[in-house]
């Protein structure tokens, strides 16, 4: 998938976490910036999820802002799928089974 | 009716992080992640997909999960249904269920996205909630209409505004609707949930509404903040002279059958079928509030 415009998910509320989606020119692969009070303790965990989830997704190359405001993994997954699929102006989702 | 209570089903907003993670730790009997009203229809896919992965990574114990999603003739619904049965969610709730088609719609779905996902055929259970006049005339053929059906619900909000009337302290105007969806779930042999109380300030009213609803029989409420489990769970909770009626009946029955005797009575008096199921419901809700 190519990001095709900016589109962002998720919030800046307790236990949730803002994800802002760019496009990326050339082939940077997927650039993370992260603003976490948790950041030196968990900073490389969470772009690791956002990570992953991009890769799974199917998006190679992109510019991702993270704000977070102690979002669960499962939190970021959610926030990070739903803004890349925007981005995307897609809604082809993989669903998987439990 | 099967063994499960569902005393208390709280409505969790499907699109709140803090909400969603912290549902385990309220002692309700089902949890119901909702897609549908409390969700901006710009948010619908950041919901879906919250409660999708919560679903996936977070452990609510032994509570029934359920999920209220979109309309299922519409594209939001469908994938709704397709994402929720992929996370294996206990039972879908179905809103705004008008006939008999709206809840065939809504299985044909659910069976489609069972073969996809290989899940056992008939495993994701429907509740409907009825919220219209014509929902409430048509509950008993809606109760009937599929094998998955545990429940069916009021909603109040939207079937008062139908009536062209609103909500009352004395739940007057909710008499008909009442009424007509218990005998509906009773004789399909389901589940009946009564509509939420949306007054959070007023305690004495929602208790007499509970006292209300549990005196026509129904088996639970949905509702909108932990607050209101407890008053639930305490007017459901049988009381101590109660539970011992009801052992003392169970005992005599257990008597009965070493004996190999027809006939069971206790203290002169005969027992026979719907004693014995009322005293097995006693001893169900006793054991759900710890009480026995």
């Amino acid at each position: 998938m190519i990001v095709k415009k900016v589109a962002t998910a998720g919030t800046l509320e307790s236990s949730d976490i803002l994800i802002t989606v760019e496009k990326e020119e050339g082939d940077n692969g997927i650039r993370i910036h992260l603003e976490s009070p948790v950041k030196k303790q968990f900073g490389d965990q969470i772009k690791q999820v956002i990570r992953d989830t991009a890769e799974f997704v199917g998006v190679k190359n992109a510019k991702i802002t993270a704000i977070d405001k102690g979002a669960l993994d499962c939190v970021i997954k959610a926030r990070t799928s739903t803004a890349l699929y925007r981005a995307c102006d897609s809604t082809s989702y993989i669903w998987e089974k439990k | 009716m099967g063994d499960r209570l569902r005393r208390t089903m709280m409505f969790v907003p499907g699109n709140n992080p803090g909400m969603v993670k912290d549902a385990y730790i309220y002692k309700c009997d089902s949890i119901m992640f909702d897609l549908e009203d409390s969700v901006l229809l710009s948010e619908k896919d950041a919901a879906r997909y919250l409660v999708y992965n919560s679903l996936r990574a977070i452990d609510y114990g032994d509570k029934e999960l359920v999920v209220r999603i979109n309309n299922p003739r519409t594209e939001c619904g469908i994938m709704d249904i397709k994402a929720m049965v992929a996370s294996k969610i206990d039972v879908i709730r179905l809103p705004k269920t008008e006939n008999v088609d709206d809840v065939l719609i809504c299985e044909k779905e659910i069976e489609k996205a069972e073969i996809e996902f290989e899940i056992e055929q008939g495993s994701t259970k429907m509740m409907a909630a009825i919220e219209s006049a014509e929902g409430v005339l048509n509950a008993r053929d809606i109760a009937k209409a599929s094998k998955r059906l545990i429940a069916i619900a009021l909603g109040a909000e939207d079937y008062v505004t139908d009536l062209k009337t609103t909500r009352y302290a004395d739940g007057v105007e909710l008499m008909f609707a009442r009424s007509m969806l218990l005998h509906a779930a009773r004789s399909a042999k389901i589940d009946a949930l009564d509509t939420v109380y949306s007054n959070l300030n007023d305690e004495e009213g929602f208790r007499n509404e509970v006292l209300l609803i549990k005196k026509l029989g129904f088996d639970g409420k949905s509702i909108i903040n932990p607050r209101q489990i407890e008053p639930i769970v305490e007017i459901f909770t049988p009381s101590r002279k109660e539970i011992d009626k009801a052992l003392e009946i169970m005992d005599a029955i257990e008597e009965a059958k070493i004996k190999k005797s027809g006939v069971v009575s206790l203290n002169g008096k005969m027992i026979d079928m719907p004693i014995v199921l009322r005293a097995q419901r006693t001893i169900q809700l006793a054991k759900a509030a710890r009480v026995l």
